[in-house]
């Protein structure tokens, strides 16, 4: 095959104020030809993305290129001038970012923004872009792919709008696709369907494709080549088959194992029941709730119904489900910071007021909140000691040495240095300020920890660690946690109990082992055959079972009456499943299914 | 990676947590500087302008100051006369010191203004940071308040004042610190609700916090730049107004001097080509200048994301 793009020995450095340069990238060399993908890997601050931007010719702002070339059939597009650079651009070369909600400009139609820069650039009219951008919601399997392009961004979901992000770049046929994380925000069931579509549509144009990534089993999907990058660095360059299966580098290995293990039983960790009392640490009843006004208990957008969900003292309870299935809400209504329209909240026994106004300081003290984004849940204008000081202060009293001494442990519970109490949050990384986040709720010395999301926005190896050590808080303290997250891996290998959750309906629940394995839920056996394995060829493995036939790509609704995964479910009966609510099957100590569907059915 | 390698070098040793690094500077550039130092300089002339100063303000130049030695002219005129080491920045239209006039309108013009941008900023974030957290019958309420005294022109609303009331330095002060009040409250309502709505304000309310350490605590830290780089722009237009107010007759009543009346009563001397009009006019703009140059230098430290918000 021909080379279409030759990296070579590219330098990339950045300015500082005092006009000093840092190397950011450090002599990467790899070649990519014609109709292959090629997959530069690394966790954050690799320098991954700031290369395959280099393909465009562009750098972030206070980088610059200090050495190599990056050649485009042999041109070399470093020393090429601004006017050469705007045809290169969306012309030869199309780049796709890592949101594509944020991409895309909600006040014009999917049509107008996903054609605008082929015709702009005038390689086709407006009539042929209209009808490539038709021929390419098709090829992406796009639904409704005459009407889509007259409607708006916001009607249609996530993963809808990272394909037509595709075919924006496709539109103006490029020999080249850099794709930035295209998957990294979507759910499991989400990014198989848009990796399937990005797989097929790459083969058909015959484009060559950089697609940047930190999830080595995506890679392992998509990619022909893979290059393994750290700290702007080449630690690996092969063939996907040879880095997955016999990694030469140390680095790479280390990307393997921060790979979490597909989700099975046997997973998930005994925890020792000497914390155990009679009633639970935290437990809701019936919950209903949901957003705008509320008339004769039932708000006008409902998103929990009738949830119940017990959480044993210093046990685990992992709670899981695509977006948009109230897993946040859940937390939310336990926390006191979204009042439950019916149902109670209870917490050792004694019904909590619904709303965290109303409730006294020692109920607020044993339920601690842990946000999703440490980024934005830290005060940027508060010191670390301050923002730690402050629960220490608030619920316990402490001041002065004591309090010191108190932020002193904290930071070594979380594993952070004592010198990081003087810091601002921006003068750390991601995980670290997770570490601060995860402390401050620590500081108040809690019973329950509700953690949200709380590694979804690291990456895998910062991710791991940051599961470790809320294992290893677990053992010292004897808190109880609600682990809410999407992925189904990490929730697998931290709770002792699972909750499925589906438009707000819990479908499933019961230990994980028990969850993890048959009988299964549909929607379970869906969530767990989404999950991307670590080798070659299981894309198209997957996409063979008639679970991930019948549930990619619908979205999740709230409905009223029936079972909610009606439209999405292989084994759904006709007239019953999506009129009457699932019964609730008892299959074992404490093991749930909701479900029209007996045992015996489940089982395949 | 760094993470695990740092939190490694913890080990267990167990000191007195480190005290806090020193605050990080603004580093301004040079423009930054010399606003700074043109500023500096008219607020020593604030202080130690009037005594410093050649005549008093409303003080007559004396003919015989003026007379050549050798020449016969016994009462030549003391009017417009052009820079000289008698008069160094030229005389006025009555014949009184130009410099005297602005070492003595500094006080007057600057206070005036500093104070009414004061007073602006403390009706208009008090009420802005209420509306933002309050209830949202109050934000209604005080919103619609602020929007109709919006729509009022404000030199309109300030003549009709002072026609009713009567030009003194107190109403003067009040009405310019209402007026501008508006256009504060505005900012602090959007600056505070953008606060209001993120994580760790949500994260203080789940500890328990009140209302009013959400405010001192997490709301006004973070809205305490933005709200500076205004104050310097709200200032100039204060200046502005007062000196446009006075222009009209209306601010200032003479024989006290003030930068924008002494625009105005030396306007006819534009026509003899005097320096009398120009100087005070000088004065201001210096000023108002040397303020946005410092608030620029700011506002592109903290990102330009303030630029927008003083558009809209």
């Amino acid at each position: 095959m021909s080379v279409l793009l030759e990296v070579n020995h590219l330098k990339i450095s950045a300015r500082k104020d005092d006009d000093s340069l840092t190397p950011i990238v450090k002599g990467v060399s790899f070649n990519v030809a014609r109709g292959e993908v090629i997959a530069l890997i690394g966790e954050s601050g690799s320098g991954k993305t700031t290369i395959a931007l280099s393909a465009l010719g562009y750098t972030k702002p206070g980088l610059e290129f200090t050495g190599g070339q990056v050649r485009l059939e042999g041109e070399d597009i470093i020393t090429m001038a601004s006017d050469q650079l705007r045809a290169l651009r969306g012309q030869r070369v199309a780049y796709l970012a890592q949101s594509a909600a944020a991409t895309f400009n909600p006040a014009l139609t999917i049509g107008e923004q996903v054609t605008e820069s082929c015709v702009l650039h005038n390689i086709l009219t407006q009539k042929q872009a209209d009808e490539r951008a038709e021929f390419l919601y098709r090829a992406l399997e796009l639904p409704d792919p005459d009407q889509l392009g007259k409607r708006y961004p916001h009607q249609v979901s996530g993963g809808q709008l990272q394909r037509l992000m595709a075919a924006t770049a496709l539109c103006g046929k490029p020999d080249l696709l850099v794709l930035d994380e295209p998957t990294t925000a979507l759910d499991v069931t989400t990014q198989i369907e848009v990796l399937k579509a990005f797989k097929s549509v790459i083969k058909q144009e015959g484009s060559a494709a950089i697609y940047v990534t930190h999830d080595l089993s995506v890679v392992a999907q998509i990619a022909d080549h893979i290059v393994v990058l750290y700290a702007g660095e080449v630690q690996e360059h092969g063939s996907a088959e040879q880095v997955v299966s016999h990694p030469g580098h140390d680095y790479t290995r280390r990307l393997m194992h921060a790979v979490r293990p597909p989700p099975g039983a046997g997973q998930g960790e005994e925890t020792s029941s000497e914390h155990h009392r009679e009633a639970p640490a935290l437990e809701v009843k019936d919950i209903v709730a949901g957003y705008g006004k509320t008339q004769n208990g039932i708000p006008s957008i409902t998103v929990l119904r009738d949830v119940n969900v017990s959480i044993e003292r210093g046990h685990t309870v992992g709670v899981i489900g695509e977006s948009g299935c109230g897993k946040s809400t859940l937390a939310r209504v336990m926390a006191g910071l979204l009042p439950a329209a019916q149902g109670k909240v209870l917490l050792d026994g004694e019904t909590l007021k619904p709303a965290l106004q109303r409730r006294s300081r020692g109920e607020l003290q044993k339920v601690q909140f842990v946000f999703q984004m440490a980024d934005t849940a830290l005060n940027p204008r508060q010191r670390i000691d301050h923002i730690l000081g402050r629960p220490l202060e608030f619920y316990l009293g402490l001041k002065g040495k004591e309090k010191r001494r108190r932020i002193g442990e904290l930071l070594q519970m979380v594993e952070l240095p004592q010198e990081f109490a003087g810091r601002y949050p921006e003068e750390l990384s991601g995980g670290q300020k997770q570490r601060v986040n995860l402390a401050r709720a620590l500081a108040a010395s809690p019973e329950v920890l509700l953690c949200d999301e709380v590694i979804s926005a690291l990456d895998s190896i910062v991710g791991a660690n940051v599961i470790e050590l809320l294992k290893r808080l677990r053992k010292q303290t004897g808190v109880s946690f609600v682990f809410i997250s999407h992925d189904l891996s990490t929730v697998a290998s931290f709770a002792d109990e699972i909750v499925v959750l589906y438009a707000g309906r819990v479908v499933e629940k019961g230990a994980t082992d028990a969850v993890l394995s048959p009988p299964y839920h549909p929607y379970t056996r869906l969530l767990i055959s989404s999950v991307p394995e670590l080798r070659v060829g299981w894309l198209e493995e997957t996409m063979q079972t008639q679970e991930a036939q019948a549930g990619i790509d619908r979205v999740v609704t709230l409905t009223d009456t029936g079972c909610p995964f009606f439209d999405r479910c292989p084994l759904a009966i006709k007239d019953t499943c999506d009129r009457e609510t699932a019964p609730a099957r008892q299959l074992g100590a404490g093991h749930t299914i909701e479900c029209h569907r007996s045992e015996a059915e489940f089982v395949h | 990676m760094t993470e695990t390698q740092q939190s490694m070098n913890t080990s267990s040793q167990f000191d007195e947590l480190p005290d806090a690094p020193p605050k990080r500077k603004i580093k301004l550039s040079w423009s930054g500087k010399l606003g700074i130092a043109v500023l500096v300089f008219w607020a020593i002339i604030v202080v130690i302008g009037p005594s410093i100063s050649p005549y008093h303000e409303a003080e007559f130049l004396d003919e015989s100051l003026f007379i050549v030695p050798g020449s016969d002219e016994k009462y030549p005129d003391t009017d417009f006369r052009p820079p000289s080491r008698i008069v160094l920045l030229g005389s006025d239209y009555m014949g009184r010191d130009t410099l005297s006039r602005i070492l003595f309108g500094a006080r007057t013009t600057i206070g005036i203004s500093f104070i009414a941008t004061l007073l602006a900023y403390l009706i208009g974030v008090t009420l802005g940071i209420a509306a933002a957290v309050g209830s949202r019958f109050l934000d209604m309420v005080l919103s619609r308040l602020n929007d109709a005294l919006l729509s009022i022109p404000s030199i309109m609303l300030g003549l009709v004042m002072i026609a009713a009331l009567g030009s003194t330095i107190p109403l003067l002060i009040l009405l310019t610190g209402i007026i501008y009040a508006a256009s504060v409250f505005r900012i602090a309502r959007s600056l505070g609700q953008e606060v209001m709505v993120s994580d760790f304000v949500e994260a203080a309310r789940v500890r328990g916090e009140g209302l009013w350490w959400i405010i001192t605590r997490e709301i006004l830290p973070n809205i305490a730049m933005p709200l500076a780089t205004d104050f310097g722009l709200r200032f100039v237009w204060v200046i502005l107004f007062i000196s446009a107010l006075s222009f009209l007759g209306l601010g200032v009543q003479p024989p006290m001097s003030d930068w924008g009346s002494m625009v105005k009563e030396n306007l006819p001397g534009l026509i003899y080509g005097a320096v009398a009009p120009i100087m005070p006019a000088l004065a201001i703009a210096t000023l108002t200048i040397s303020v946005n140059m410092i608030v620029d230098d700011i506002s592109a430290h903290s990102g330009g994301k303030l630029a927008k918000r003083m558009i809209a």
